[in-house]
């Protein structure tokens, strides 16, 4: 039986995967891998009002809530995002909604990503954070 | 005029100028390729950057003091300095703006209230944003029809097209000299030419023409022609418009504030002259003079050759590409400057533009502000290497290596 890790040691996971790459290229290689590998959401999922606009490459996002856990899952045009997209739902599904927002996504800059995050680099994925806490927001229980 | 014997352009002086060119970004050299957007600065215009704030820092056209009256003199040089280097008739003729943009949206306002409801304004397929959103904004405002002339899948203008377009009703022709996105160097003297025939004024969009070829505004006989200092080897934060000085009399000031009247008080205001009118509040001064620096420099060094040496590059780099699978140029005119624009089958731009950047290349990708461009060729954007005159063959071959690389990567 696989043994559950909390939000935090499945960020350090991440962050200790890419310790062992040297440089940005090895780096960007895995992410691509990441990318290509994962299906990561159903194509008739991709609608309109799951698209997050980027101002260079679309992504898009389902969120279900079950068990009072969430379950994302989310496409981008451009792939590099789209392995980044994979690492954030590896971190945030199976959560409850409480610890998704209380969650500092802190594996992105630590693995040296956080330029993808600033709202300038126009990928969608700033925008597609925002709205998977927002998602989570809603199945808070009052 | 006596022509100055210049020295023949030499490529490798030239990039000694340029202390930004000589960085390691990620750990490789830094290959600059993204000029389209900004060009990096000489260290003459550095050191006038830091000589003006460290010396010369004062207000202009107010001040009895010493800097003061320095700093105008200044100004005003840099502003003669510009006409001369587009050959305008007059200083009056030169209007300090914040750069294109600002520049566009000046005559949008003020010659845009010459203009009454049923009024066209022509522009083209191949405009950037800036020279789209501002016209939308005054066609609202003001009832006026925007047409837009197409283009043909090689990027040029259709000139068949345009010629049906241009009417009596046409008032204004507000088009790009070159296209940002396809390096297409649109005839804009003939183009003016005609459109003067039907009585329209005429706005060039130089931002991206005033840095790869000899401006003379006299003979494109164009009415308006904007550019920003910062595509130009200065600094960022000011640019210029032309204007010619009897179409700028009759234009109502765009702005108001200090410096652009002669008498203010609660009842009336009267308007100060060209170029002040257009000039409301203190303008960036140091952007002025160091724009100035920059028109020196270039004024200083062989442009044509620097031109030559541009048109090798292109030449040079769509050679290399044209050898990669599935890799289409965007932008094939007869006519274009150093702007090569290209998808990828199968790949995102944004994939190849975040690989060749942690492999030192700076190249700029998405729509490139052209969005109705991207829906013309029906792609989400492209990847645009865009040369200036201290580019290298050199940096070609590893920019190509680079992209061969990445390409593998994501396939």
């Amino acid at each position: 039986m696989a043994i559950l890790l909390t939000i935090q040691e499945k960020q350090d996971e991440i962050v200790s995967e890419f310790e062992v790459f040297d440089d940005w290229m090895e780096k960007y290689e895995y992410l691509i891998d990441l990318g290509k590998d994962l299906p990561l959401i159903q194509e008739e999922l991709k609608t309109e009002e799951r698209l997050i606009e980027g101002c260079q490459s679309r992504v898009w996002l389902n969120a279900d809530f079950n068990d009072g856990k969430m379950q994302f899952s989310a496409d981008s045009e451009a792939i590099i995002t789209k392995g980044i997209i994979g690492l954030l739902i590896r971190v945030l599904n199976d959560e409850h909604p409480e610890t998704i927002l209380k969650t500092d996504l802190k594996f992105i800059s630590d693995i040296g990503l956080q330029e993808h995050l600033s709202p300038t680099r126009a990928n969608g994925l700033n925008g597609m954070i925002k709205k998977m806490k927002m998602e989570a927001l809603k199945y808070i229980q009052h | 005029m006596t022509e100055i014997i210049k020295k023949p352009f030499n490529v490798r002086e030239i990039r000694e100028e340029f202390p930004a060119l000589r960085q390691e970004i990620y750990g490789k050299n830094l290959i600059y390729f993204d000029n389209g957007a900004t060009s990096q600065k000489p260290q003459i215009v550095l050191n006038a950057i830091n000589k003006f704030y460290s010396k010369e820092n004062a207000n202009i056209h107010r001040g009895v003091h010493f800097m003061s009256q320095k700093a105008t003199t200044e100004f005003e040089e840099a502003r003669k300095q510009i006409q001369h280097f587009i050959n305008a008739r007059k200083a009056e003729e030169i209007i300090f703006t914040k750069g294109t943009t600002d520049g566009i949206n000046l005559v949008a306002s003020s010659y845009g209230e010459l203009l009454t409801a049923g009024d066209e304004i022509l522009i083209t397929a191949m405009e950037h944003h800036s020279n789209i959103v501002p016209w939308q904004m005054l066609c609202q405002r003001k009832g006026l029809i925007l047409r837009v002339a197409p283009i043909n899948f090689k990027g040029e203008l259709i000139i068949e097209e345009f010629d049906k377009l241009l009417s009596k009703k046409t008032k204004l022709l507000a088009i790009t000299h070159i296209s940002n996105t396809l390096g297409t160097i649109n005839p804009v003297k003939e183009l003016t030419q005609k459109a003067h025939a039907v009585g329209a004024k005429v706005l060039l969009d130089g931002a991206q023409s005033i840095q790869h070829m000899k401006i003379d505004v006299k003979d494109l006989d164009c009415d308006f022609y904007v550019f920003s200092s910062h595509k130009l080897f200065g600094p960022t934060g000011i640019g210029v418009l032309y204007g010619k000085e009897d179409l700028l009399d009759r234009m109502p000031p765009y702005q108001g504030g200090g410096d652009m009247i002669s008498r203010v008080t609660f009842e009336h205001t009267s308007y100060n002259e060209l170029p002040f009118k257009f000039e409301a509040g203190t303008p960036h001064i140091a952007g002025g003079i160091c724009l100035g620096t920059s028109v020196g420099f270039l004024n200083s060094i062989d442009l044509d050759g620097a031109q030559k040496h541009e048109a090798e590059l292109t030449k040079y780099a769509e050679h290399l590409l044209d050898t990669f699978e599935g890799l289409h140029i965007i932008g094939e005119a007869k006519n274009k400057t150093s702007v090569i624009s290209f998808t990828v089958d199968g790949i995102h731009p944004f994939d190849i533009g975040t690989l060749l950047d942690k492999q030192g290349i700076a190249v700029r990708t998405g729509h490139h502000c052209t969005q109705p461009l991207m829906d013309f060729y029906k792609i989400p954007g492209t990847t645009r290497a865009s040369f200036a005159f201290y580019n290298t063959k050199e940096e070609i071959d590893l920019f190509v290596e680079a992209l061969e690389k990445s390409i593998n990567m994501l396939k």
